[in-house]
């Protein structure tokens, strides 16, 4: 375990901050897409999305 | 998007690699002005096609043409790095800036390329996806990779990428392309030689620093001043075309007509302008008027279009 510890970077101030806000910016887009089908989705298919043929 | 190697191997490797780049920079790899401009002349060709889709998918179309386009300036500026870094215009931009790595901005790209152009298929219709594929292709691979660093009519083919958002936007609301959109076509495509040859004209000792070879670095100021009013008379001519094809009203005539004699106007002066000048102000005005002229012969389309549609 201290073998790995010391093999860390310590990231600086300005690369947290930075890593951060991509992450969040990722998972916006990420959820924005998903929100994106969804709608998309009742848009082409409507109730019809129920009905399926087996 | 970045890798933040936080778990490298030697302890005492520098930090100095891992990515400060934030959203805004990859935002900034999107070229949004020009997105802006993608944005609304695929709106104009939506609006004006005669054909209906839910307003959820019309949404998600001009995204798809919006995020696409974007994606080809980043592949752009992934390529170009090298000389936009010695360009004044350009050398802020994230990649020359070292914000973004190179590699980061390809994978951008390619990866917006491709969800762009799968989504608008899957989503819209698959003529309208393709053609975003090759709007994509044409701008990345034929202008940026072949034509820009090799003849002075780059920007003359490479304006095509430019000219066929509307064309998608047609093709996404109807599933083909007729002749409203070519003309649309048309009259983008005519009208990159005189808005980036005027860019290219005050810029002359950017792109020279860069070897670009821009008409006015090879065939000099004076052909370039010809080529530009010789443009300026087409792009009034084609402006006009909506109006006289039938597919824009006698409101948008008008516009057109003004706005087309004020750009002969510019070209004019631009054409007697002394090609020693170093102010280069017709050039400069000309450059400025461009963008308004576009915007307000596709404002006024887009008016009319919505007009008849809701009234």
């Amino acid at each position: 375990m201290s073998a790995v510890d010391k093999r860390r970077v310590e990231l600086t101030e300005e690369q947290r901050k930075s890593r951060r806000a991509r992450n969040i910016a990722l998972a916006l887009v990420l959820a924005g897409f998903a929100v994106l089908l969804y709608v998309a989705t009742w848009a082409k298919f409507g109730a019809n999305i129920l009905s399926r043929s087996f | 998007m970045a890798i933040a190697e936080d778990h490298i191997a030697d302890p005492g490797i520098s930090t100095a690699r891992i990515s400060t780049a934030m959203p805004g920079d990859y935002f900034a790899l999107l070229k949004p002005r020009v997105m802006s401009l993608v944005i609304f002349t695929a709106i104009t060709g939506m609006a004006l096609a005669p054909a209906d889709i839910s307003p959820a998918i019309a949404l998600i179309a001009v995204l798809c043409i919006a995020v696409g386009a974007g994606a080809s300036g980043a592949l752009n500026m992934w390529y170009d790095a090298d000389i936009d870094a010695v360009m004044g215009r350009t050398a802020a931009r994230p990649v020359p800036a070292g914000k973004v790595a190179p590699g980061e901005a390809l994978a951008f790209g390619i990866i917006l390329s491709g969800f762009s152009v799968l989504t608008l298929g899957l989503l819209a219709n698959w003529l309208a996806g393709g053609l975003l594929a090759f709007t994509i292709f044409f701008y990345a691979v034929i202008y940026t990779m072949w034509l820009k660093r090799r003849t002075s009519q780059n920007i003359v083919i490479g304006g095509a990428a430019g000219a066929l958002p509307p064309a998608i936007g047609w093709a996404a609301m109807t599933g083909s392309v007729s002749t409203e959109p070519l003309v649309l076509f048309a009259i983008i495509f005519l009208w990159t030689p005189p808005h980036f040859w005027a860019l290219a004209l005050f810029k002359s000792a950017d792109y020279g620093r860069a070897g670009v070879p821009m008409l006015p670095n090879v065939a000099g100021n004076r052909a370039t001043q010809r080529q530009i009013f010789s443009y300026s008379l087409l792009l009034a001519v084609s402006g006009l075309a909506p109006w006289l094809l039938g597919f824009a009203g006698s409101g948008y005539g008008v516009i057109a007509s003004i706005m087309g004699v004020v750009f002969i106007w510019q070209g004019w002066r631009v054409l007697r302008m002394d090609s020693e000048d170093a102010a280069m102000q017709p050039a400069k005005q000309l450059f400025a008027y461009s963008i308004l002229y576009l915007f307000v012969l596709f404002a006024a389309l887009l008016a009319e279009a919505l007009i008849g549609r809701f009234a």
